[in-house]
Formats: C-alpha cells, sequence, structure tokens
C-alpha cells in the first residue's frame, strides 16, 4: 500500500527561505534510508506559492476562476511530498515518524494520506454498497 | 497508545528492522540461526517493556544494542573467551545506544549484502533459498511463506532449520565473494528474487493468477540490493524489470479474475510511476558501461512494451533484436520461443510460424503449453483456424493453472467459430 507523507509550507517555506544546510543533510539521509530500506517510490519539494495558480470551480458548471499566487494561510498549502510504499498503515506511521522536523521552527507539520489502489477506484458503488450490508449483517449476527 | 496498538506498532517495528538485527548479529556470531534466535530475544523483551517505557526514540538501534549485549552473555555463558569475544567487546565500547544506528549504518549495508548471498548460497536448494530470504530478509513469517506458495506451514518450518542447518555444518562464510565467484554467486541472489517475484506474478497452479505478496517482497528486496550493490548493473537490471512488469499487475486480470494478454491491456491503466522507477533503474544499469547482462536485456524489452502507448506502436524489431542478444547470453528454447513471437510481430506470422516449428521437436519444450498457445497464435494469424483450435486445446491440456486454461479453451472455441464460418 501507498502512502504520502506530505510535509506542509510554512511561513519560511513560502517566503522563499531555503531549508539551512543541516536539514538538508538530515533530509537527504532520511531519503537514503527510505531508498534502501526498498520503500521510496517518489520525492518532491515545491516551489513556494509566489508563482502558483490557483484554479477554482465557484459556480458548478460554468467557467473556473484563476488566480495566481501568492496566497496566504501557509498552513493550507504544501511545501513537498514523500511518496512510499509499505505493508502497513503502521509501518507508514513509523516511517513518518522518523522524518525529520522538516523546518525547524515550530511550524514543521507532516500529513499521511493513503493513496488510493486501483481496484478501490475502479470498484462500483453497487459491490461497496453490497459489501457493507453484508459487513452489517456479519455483525448482528455476531451480536445476536 | 493502547496495549493492543503498542504491540502492533512493536510487530511492525520487528518487521522493519529484522533483517538488519540478524544481519548486524550474524556477523557477531556467524550463525544464522543462532543470530535469529538473539534478535527474537530482543523483540520478547521489548514485547515486555515498551507497553510500560513507551516506545524508544531509536527502536532499531535500541533492538539491536539489547541483542547484542544477549550475544555477549550468551558467548560468556559459552565460555567462548576467544578472540571472538574480545571483537565483540570492542565494537560494543565503541558506540553508545544512541549512536549505534548512524554509526553502524555503512557496516549494517554491507551485512545485509553479506547476508543475502549466504540464505541465497548454492549450497542450498532452490526451495530452501527462496523460503530462508523470505524468512530473514523480509521478515515474513512461516505462516505467510507458506500462504504464499500454497503448502503447509510444517514444510516451510522444516525447510527452514534445514537451511539454518545446513549453512552452518558446510561452514558457509558469511561474506560478500569477490572476484570471478562474485557474477556466479550474484546471479544466484538475483534469481532467488526473480523466483519470488515470478512465483507471485503468475502461479503456476490454483486459482489465483496472481500472488501480490510475493510480487512486492521480491519489488521491495530487489529495489533494497540494487541500493546496497550499486555497482552492479544487473542488480539494477532486475529491480528494472520488476519495476516494469509490476506496472502491469494490475490489469493483468478482468473483474473475473481470468487473464488479459499484454496485447489485450488497458494501457491507460498501467502504472506510469512504476514504469518511470523501472526506466531510471534501467538508465542506471546502462550508465554503468558494462555488457548487459541478462536482467537488464529482460528489462529492455519489457521497458519497449511499457513506452508503446497502444500495440501497434510496440518496436518488434527492436524486441527481435533484444532477444537474440538475450539468446547469445543465456541460450534457451523459451528465449527462442519468445524471439519467434517476437519475429512474428516484426515481420509476419510466417515468419513467426516457421521458427516455432523448427522448436517442435525440442526436448525440453515437450509439455510446455506455451509452444502449442503460441503457435496456435501465429495459425490464428495466418487464417488457419482449425489448426489453431487444436493448438490452443493441446494447450489447456498441459497448464495448471484453472483460469489459463479457461482462456485457452476460449480461444479454442473462438477458432472453432471462426473455421466455421469459412
Amino acid at each position: 500500500m501507498r502512502f504520502m507523507m506530505i510535509v506542509k509550507a510554512t511561513t519560511d517555506s513560502e517566503a522563499g527561505v531555503l531549508p539551512s544546510q543541516e536539514l538538508i543533510d538530515a533530509m537527504q539521509k532520511y531519503n537514503e534510508e527510505l531508498v534502501k530500506a526498498g520503500v521510496l517510490l517518489a520525492a518532491d519539494g515545491l516551489h513556494s506559492s509566489a508563482n502558483a495558480v490557483r484554479i477554482s470551480y465557484p459556480e458548478p458548471g460554468s467557467k473556473p476562476k484563476v488566480v495566481d499566487g501568492p496566497f496566504t494561510e501557509a498552513k493550507e498549502m504544501i511545501a513537498g511530498y514523500t511518496l512510499i510504499e509499505v505493508k502497513s498503515r503502521e509501518e507508514a506511521i513509523e516511517w513518518a515518524l522518523r522524518m525529520p522536523d522538516p523546518h525547524g521552527n515550530g511550524q514543521g507539520e507532516i500529513e499521511l494520506r493513503q493513496v488510493f489502489e486501483m481496484e478501490e477506484l475502479m470498484e462500483s458503488p453497487e459491490s461497496r454498497v453490497r459489501e457493507e450490508a453484508l459487513r452489517r449483517k456479519a455483525q448482528e449476527n455476531t451480536k445476536a | 497508545m493502547s496495549v493492543s496498538q503498542t504491540h502492533r506498532t512493536i510487530d511492525t517495528i520487528w518487521r522493519m528492522e529484522s533483517p538488519k538485527l540478524i544481519a548486524g548479529l550474524t556477523r557477531m556470531v556467524r550463525d544464522v540461526g543462532l543470530a535469529e534466535d538473539l534478535a527474537q530475544d530482543a523483540l520478547v523483551i521489548a514485547l515486555a517493556r515498551w507497553p510500560d517505557t513507551g516506545i524508544p526514540d531509536k527502536p532499531g538501534a535500541w533492538l539491536m544494542t539489547t541483542a547484542k549485549r544477549r550475544a555477549i552473555d550468551l558467548l560468556r555463558r559459552n565460555k567462548l573467551r576467544d578472540q571472538k569475544y574480545v571483537e565483540i567487546a570492542r565494537e560494543i565500547q565503541l558506540y553508545t545506544e544512541d549512536e549505534v544506528d548512524h554509526a553502524l549504518d555503512g557496516e549494517i549495508e554491507d551485512d545485509l549484502l553479506r547476508l543475502i548471498f549466504m540464505t541465497c548460497h548454492p549450497v542450498l536448494s532452490q526451495d530452501a533459498r527462496v523460503a530462508l530470504t523470505l524468512r530473514l530478509l523480509c521478515g515474513l513469517t512461516t505462516d505467510e511463506i507458506a500462504r504464499s506458495f500454497l503448502i503447509a506451514e510444517s514444510t516451510v518450518a522444516q525447510r527452514i532449520v534445514r537451511a539454518k542447518r545446513t549453512l552452518n555444518t558446510e561452514k558457509v562464510p558469511f561474506e560478500v565473494p569477490v572476484g570471478q565467484e562474485l557474477a556466479e554467486r550474484l546471479s544466484a541472489v538475483l534469481e532467488v528474487i526473480y523466483l519470488m517475484f515470478n512465483e507471485g506474478y503468475s502461479a503456476t497452479s490454483g486459482q489465483n493468477w496472481t500472488r501480490p505478496l510475493l510480487c512486492q517482497e521480491a519489488l521491495r528486496l530487489g529495489r533494497v540490493l540494487a541500493a546496497i550493490a550499486p555497482g552492479e548493473p544487473e542488480a539494477h537490471g532486475l529491480a528494472a524489470l520488476m519495476e516494469i512488469q509490476s506496472s502491469r499487475l494490475k490489469t493483468r486480470i478482468n473483474a473475473q479474475g481470468e487473464p488479459i494478454l499484454l496485447m489485450d491491456q488497458n494501457r491507460a491503466l498501467w502504472d506510469q510511476l512504476l514504469i518511470r522507477r523501472g526506466l531510471a533503474a534501467l538508465d542506471r544499469a546502462q550508465r554503468l558501461g558494462r555488457t548487459l547482462g541478462p536482467y537488464a536485456i529482460q528489462a529492455s524489452i519489457a521497458a519497449c512494451h511499457a513506452v508503446a502507448h497502444t500495440p501497434s506502436d510496440t518496436d518488434w524489431i527492436r524486441i527481435a533484436a533484444l532477444y537474440e542478444a538475450l539468446l547469445r547470453q543465456t541460450p534457451s528454447p523459451i528465449v527462442e520461443l519468445n524471439r519467434a513471437v517476437a519475429i512474428g510481430m516484426a515481420f509476419g506470422p510466417a515468419y513467426g510460424l516457421q521458427l516455432v516449428d523448427e522448436l517442435n521437436t525440442e526436448p525440453s519444450l515437450q509439455g510446455y503449453h506455451l509452444l502449442p498457445s503460441v503457435r496456435g497464435d501465429l495459425l490464428q494469424k495466418l487464417g488457419r483456424f482449425e489448426e489453431a483450435g487444436a493448438e490452443f486445446e493441446r494447450a489447456a491440456g498441459m497448464t495448471r493453472n484453472a483460469r489459463e486454461q479457461a482462456l485457452l479453451l476460449r480461444r479454442a472455441a473462438e477458432c472453432k467459430r471462426e473455421g466455421g464460418r469459412t
């Protein structure tokens, strides 16, 4: 199963302040560890929102609204991501805990999100409803 | 954290750390079975303590230190106050608990590499190599291994016990071989990993076409090997091959669990991330500047398919040439059969059929279902439906995979219908 470790943006990263050499080294070492454990799929850092574009659809069905960066609210933005492939949610958490504090200024935040597998997306809504009904029934049976 | 949550976390940490623990301990005690026991002891201690004390900041280092102390106690008890003990004691003094993780990083990789060479040692049977590698390097339980191969758990347990004993009695050294031996032994390691992958990718028997756990473990181990033996082009070649094949893993079967052939797969569903990773690994293999080995060549063939947006875009001429190169390295009737398919695609089915017919008398291919299956395919393309149908039926009678059998019988019926129409 795949997980994405999302590093949230901070006022520093948004201001274009580059991380310290120390942090860069620590991150590099951490990425090497991921590679040597055979779990790293991809990792990238993102530019600040200064040259970003936001496309939104405030009115469904009509033309999108296009807004140029920079954007405020650093916490709502991301500064980078690391995609890993692991055996369990616990393993993903364990790896996320081993990532160095990504900013070191009290604002560091990593969000761990599971990536949809294709079969989850391909699964038809009907079969999901059926499965949920079966699960409920099984639960009722165990209670009874 | 609740006790059960802590236990799940400990189990996870164990799975992540156990290969490194066992590798490091094997270097100390020179006995892979004893090393595994010591690592298990450390796990038992962690299970007793961590629910109260919380999980330490560097759980891997904690487990390693604990296991090493156990090792020293044991060596003392056994009065092994010889050179071995002096060495171990010196090593322990060198590092504090916190530093173990960092200080031993380089060594741990070397130890892992040594451990892979040990578990894939030619003194062991192929089955034993696979079981021991899955157990010690992938951290799989005997039950998981047994379920992956559809065999009894006791069989796996016995296989592992015997393998460990054989390594001991044969005094297999804990080292990375050098010189000419390295090439041979490395190919044995790659073979074990690829065998695991293939067993998962296309089960030889049973109802299930794919067994994902084995594929995942093999891919992971292949990635690890490429990372800790970066100077070996074939390590990158195998990683590339498995990445690219994995990119198609989920498009190989339909909703009914039936196989979908490469040319009929929905290419939009191929995993582009894995394809990119595979192409990058292949590039690393090529950049090392040595003659490409069989895995890198096979990866190059897989890459030809991966980069073709539609089946008709496939560069069959290049694929036929790559099979030719593969044949020179590893002459085999199966590779010849594959080359015949590529020739058939590149230059027309009549040319392919000519090559397949030359293989018809090849003794090692007797009973191999892909021979009549390929022949049937070429005959069908030539419009010789009756002969094609008979070949598909023959192929269906030879395979042990129920899903594959169903596919072949369907193609046979298709040919009969086509044949009846003309």
